[in-house]
């Protein structure tokens, strides 16, 4: 249980943080400057916020009002850094041990932690002497081993590509896994956050701008901003038409919706992977055109080894943006691409109705 | 030949040892005077770092007669601090070793601070970040992360904060003066005999100094080159 409300103001820069969590992992996704890791220095109490509350589990950490600021010495709050921040002078022992409370057990339990982490037999090295993905155990077990009551996890991914993210996202997740206290992902990669978190806070400019479980954020964004976070290509400036229709503008159609438009929708969003081929069954079967069927055009089309990405319009429209399309392929670099103009269905029940 | 050796044979060492032990003692108290003001300094507000930085570097930039003044206007036996010493602790400044000891302490200990606090202020800091959020007291993690991280900076600011209050002179004369076998430092003596004419005698302890003096740089460079493959944390 976490209760977070803070203000802290900078220089052109306000940020705003009011939210709770019950328990498990949350996954703070925002853009970079958007005041997520000020949020986790302000939870860890490496920097002070102006005013506010935070409060985790029955522990009050800050609050500006009763004057209660704990040192982060005495929060019980563990931060991983991006770089990790393991100590260059000490082993991997002594990084360890540093973290243990009971100075008299110290040798025994960190002996405990290179254990659990699998670290036998690295003992002696230094940090440098050490590959990425044993530096991340490294500072994992140094955390654990000072027995936190909350985790912040600080972009712990983003400097990593390929196959070692995902061997360090799947060594991550075990030890998450035995952990009894709270979890806080900053990240401003979808991926991450989707992988980690049931739920999600989207932020942006030092503001939640939607709070929800992981399929809500991803499934029905509130505004332009979350869409984009959650990584929506296709945003088109939209109109209302009707109880169920509304224009998107830059593209140039009129398009069917399946929940009511209402007054204040600005944008339209579609994911790029969610338009559909209309069979030639389907065309013959139904003698009309379906809902949202369109002849589209080709404009550009983008090969990569598992996708193909097609820049199409309407045909005959006046779009001034391409809308895309992305479908899978495989790595045959002689895979035929979809032929144009063809028919494709925007399913109705995917549109994104995006407000500001 | 036969004469350099006979001079060398009849040498008083009495000023290499007089301004070994200086230097030795002035950088020991300038190590930790240093290392603490530094400390200070980089955790006081913007203001008081820029007063505080000005008077910690002001003896290195002033002329050091100019400090040799100030220390003889503040430690004379005339005055209310030299007398207050004498009468009450018996410590005598002027005309005393003690006198070397504070004059090269003075205009040494600048380079210590200096170099400490550039060397602090390279240490990445969210080391000390996460040694707060592991619960380590602050004197810990400035003793155990921050002092070893800025290694290589401390120790090159040490050596040259003995090269420098090995080789001090302006201050020296005019505090502790030039008693042989007292306060007659090596650059003292120098002075002295060059006045005498005495040129075979100032070039020994020319040679002499200059050998010190190279063996403190090949020092440095040794230190500062070892430190390239100090155990950093290597990015992928």
């Amino acid at each position: 249980m976490i209760q977070i409300n803070i203000t802290k103001r900078f220089a052109g820069f306000c940020l705003h943080m009011d939210f709770e969590h019950e328990s498990g992992c949350l996954g703070i996704l925002g853009a970079s400057g958007s005041g997520k890791s000020m949020t986790l220095k302000c939870i860890a109490g490496i920097e002070k916020p102006d005013q506010g509350r935070i409060v985790v589990g029955d522990r009050v950490l800050f609050d500006s009002e009763k004057k209660i600021n704990l040192m982060p010495q005495q929060r019980r709050v563990g931060y991983l850094f991006q770089n990790y921040a393991l100590f260059p002078n000490m082993t991997v022992e002594e990084n360890i041990g540093v973290g243990i409370r009971d100075k008299k057990l110290r040798r025994q339990q960190a002996a405990a932690q290179i254990q659990r982490f699998q670290l036998t037999g690295l003992e002696k090295r230094y940090p440098g002497q050490l590959s990425g993905g044993q530096q991340q155990r490294v500072a994992l077990a140094r955390m654990m081993a000072n027995e936190p009551e909350l985790i912040l996890l600080d972009e712990p991914f983003s400097a990593l590509d390929g196959y070692l993210k995902e061997k360090l996202q799947h060594e991550m997740m075990e030890v998450l896994k035995d952990f009894p206290g709270d979890v806080l992902l900053v990240s401003h990669s979808r991926d991450d956050i989707y992988r980690f978190s049931p739920r999600v806070l989207a932020i942006d400019d030092g503001h939640v701008l939607q709070s929800g479980s992981i399929e809500d954020i991803f499934l029905s964004p509130l505004n332009y901003k979350v869409a984009r976070l959650t990584g929506c290509n296709n945003i088109s400036p939209a109109e209302k038409r009707g109880e169920y229709e509304v224009y998107a503008k830059e593209w140039d159609i009129t398009l069917k919706t399946s929940r009511p438009v209402t007054e204040d929708i600005r944008y339209v969003g579609l994911r790029s992977h969610d338009i559909r081929t209309v069979s030639e069954d389907e065309e013959q079967n139904q003698g009309t055109p379906g809902e949202n069927v369109f002849q589209m055009e080709l404009l550009d089309v983008v090969e990569s080894p598992f996708e193909y990405k097609y820049h199409m319009r309407a045909a005959g429209s006046s779009a001034a943006e391409s809308i895309w399309w992305k479908t899978y392929k495989n790595l045959d670099k002689h895979a035929v691409p979809e032929s144009f103009p063809r028919k494709l269905q925007i399913p109705k029940e995917k549109l994104l109705l995006l407000r500001e | 030949m036969s004469e350099w050796l006979s001079i060398l044979g009849d040498l008083d060492f009495s000023p290499l040892f007089i301004s070994l032990k200086t230097g030795v003692v002035a950088t020991i108290i300038s190590f930790f005077l240093g290392i603490f003001a530094a400390r200070k300094v980089i955790k006081a507000g913007p203001k008081v770092k820029a007063v505080a930085d000005g008077l910690l570097t002001l003896p290195m930039v002033l002329p050091p007669t100019v400090a040799g003044f100030l220390l003889l206007l503040i430690f004379s036996r005339r005055r209310p601090i030299g007398i207050f010493l004498f009468e009450n602790f018996n410590i005598k400044v002027v005309q005393s070793w003690l006198g070397c000891i504070v004059a090269a302490t003075v205009i040494a200990f600048p380079l210590m601070y200096r170099n400490a606090r550039a060397a602090f202020e390279q240490v990445d800091v969210n080391l000390v970040y996460a040694g707060r959020t592991l619960g380590m007291k602050e004197r810990e993690i400035f003793w155990k992360v921050v002092v070893p991280n800025a290694g290589p900076g401390i120790v090159s600011g040490t050596i040259l904060t003995f090269a420098r209050a090995l080789g001090e002179y302006g201050a020296t004369s005019m505090l502790a003066g030039n008693i042989p076998g007292k306060t007659g430092t090596i650059s003292q003596k120098i002075a002295m005999v060059i006045q005498d004419g005495d040129y075979v005698t100032a070039g020994i302890w020319v040679i002499i100094v200059t050998a010190i003096a190279f063996v403190i740089i090949a020092a440095m460079n040794l230190v500062s080159s070892k430190s390239k493959g100090m155990k950093q944390i290597k990015r992928w």
